[in-house]
């Protein structure tokens, strides 16, 4: 595998990160970077250390980093993940205020402690916090739950203070997300990106058919943090095998947001054709002067959800025939 | 009976074993007894995920339908706390009618 690390590898650019991406021959990894300055959404990163830890540091080969802004991904902790030598002598900045390293994180208990740990990194309020939270702890059970990953998942996350804007990151090399759903739901994974789309939907779960879900899954996890980034028109990546699902940014002259149960009805690109990753991202990001209204966002969510659930059980019925 | 919830999740309640044993332990063998009242009691926990309380009470909604609000109280919640614990008894309501 081969990944190029570039000057604007953000979501807004994601395909950009994707033509430098090449999946052949996965049990070694090769990583470029741009020669000049080195501009990576956390998402990219977390890519980079999960294959990293699945192909093992002697199969690694990191070219020489020229960019003077190459010391960040000695900051994000990417040569100590995944256990190579950093060529930056200079002392790990603090990350206090900016970002969250690279973290692995393989058990529901090291779940919450990461969760309770990095809050003090941002140094942000406490009403700024509530969706950051929210989106790693439900992004990060996922993976523990349903990737079947033997290194867990990876986690990394950036605050912009300049835009506000917090990035975020979770990856893992489990299983993706069409084979997590293949056995309950065969009529809705013929391929990845279809697989993808279906988990977004409210109340999908990989493991029941039963609407409502069973006693510890609801299928709701993924759906609403597609919309907590819907409503603060933000961008959500979910990449998974060959499939890419992106929203796009809202824009920001139309005032009303709907919240959509398919997510083909919300404003997006896609593609089946994506390099085969070994696993599943999901990045997002989340602007923070929007998500502190977060009770509010819920219950636009909560609105949507039930309508969701309404239309799909009313589509069940069977409808009387006029001859 | 009352949980107090900070006790077994902390200020912010996200992890599904948690919630599980809560539900597997106290909450269900609680409501079996029709007299009983199970008071969950928010005090210090700043939000939870719809995982969590999904965890923590659907299984208590799909055996017992909304009926079960009349013994399923939930006491000091933040504003968004309120709104997952609606997004799950909703959905919940919905499937089960």
């Amino acid at each position: 595998m081969k990944i190029h690390l570039s000057n604007y590898d953000y979501l807004r650019n994601f395909g950009v990160f994707l033509r430098g991406f090449d999946a052949e021959n996965p049990s070694c990894l090769s990583i470029t970077t741009n020669d000049k300055w080195i501009n990576v959404h956390p998402g990219i990163l977390t890519v980079v250390a999960a294959l990293g830890l699945k192909v093992g540091p002697e199969n690694i080969q990191f070219d020489e980093i020229t960019a003077t802004s190459g010391h960040y991904l000695d900051a994000m902790g990417l040569f100590k993940i995944i256990n190579k030598p950093s060529p930056f002598s200079i002392s790990t900045h603090e990350p206090a205020g900016r970002f969250i390293p690279l973290t692995q994180i393989k058990t529901p208990a090291e779940q919450s402690r990461f969760i309770s740990d990095m809050i003090p990194l941002l140094h942000l309020e406490p009403a700024d916090t509530e969706a950051i939270k929210y989106t790693i702890g439900e992004l990060v059970r996922n993976v523990l739950e349903h990737s079947q990953s033997d290194n867990g998942a990876i986690v990394a996350a950036q605050y912009s203070q300049e835009k506000k804007i917090i990035r975020l990151g979770i990856c893992d090399t489990g299983v993706g997300v069409k084979e997590s759903m293949r056995y309950t739901w065969p009529r809705h994974t013929h391929d990845d990106l279809e697989a993808i789309k279906w988990a977004l939907v409210p109340g999908v779960s990989g493991t029941t058919k039963r609407e409502g879900g069973t006693e510890d899954n609801g299928g709701a996890g993924l759906f609403i943090v597609k919309s907590i980034t819907m409503i603060t028109r933000d961008y959500f990546v979910l990449y998974s095998g060959s499939g890419v699902y992106r929203l796009l940014k809202r824009r920001p002259d139309v005032r009303s947001i709907r919240l959509n149960s398919d997510p083909d009805r919300d404003r997006n690109s896609q593609t089946n054709t994506a390099p085969l990753f070994p696993g599943t991202l999901v990045a997002v990001d989340l602007s923070l002067d929007k998500v502190r209204e977060f009770s509010s966002i819920l219950d636009s969510i909560r609105r949507a959800y039930s309508q969701a659930i309404k239309q799909r059980k009313k589509e069940r019925y069977k409808r009387p025939q006029f001859i | 009976m009352t949980i107090k919830i900070f006790k077994y999740a902390g200020s912010f309640a996200e992890n599904k074993d948690t919630a599980r044993h809560l539900r597997e332990e106290q909450i269900m063998p609680a409501l079996k007894n029709a007299e009983e009242q199970v008071v969950l009691d928010f005090d210090k926990v700043t939000g939870a995920t719809q995982s969590f309380i999904h965890a923590l009470i659907s299984e208590a909604i799909r055996q017992y339908s909304d009926e079960v609000f009349d013994r399923l109280i939930f006491k000091n919640c933040s504003s968004s706390l309120e709104q997952v614990v609606n997004i799950v008894a909703d959905y919940m309501e919905e499937a089960s009618t």
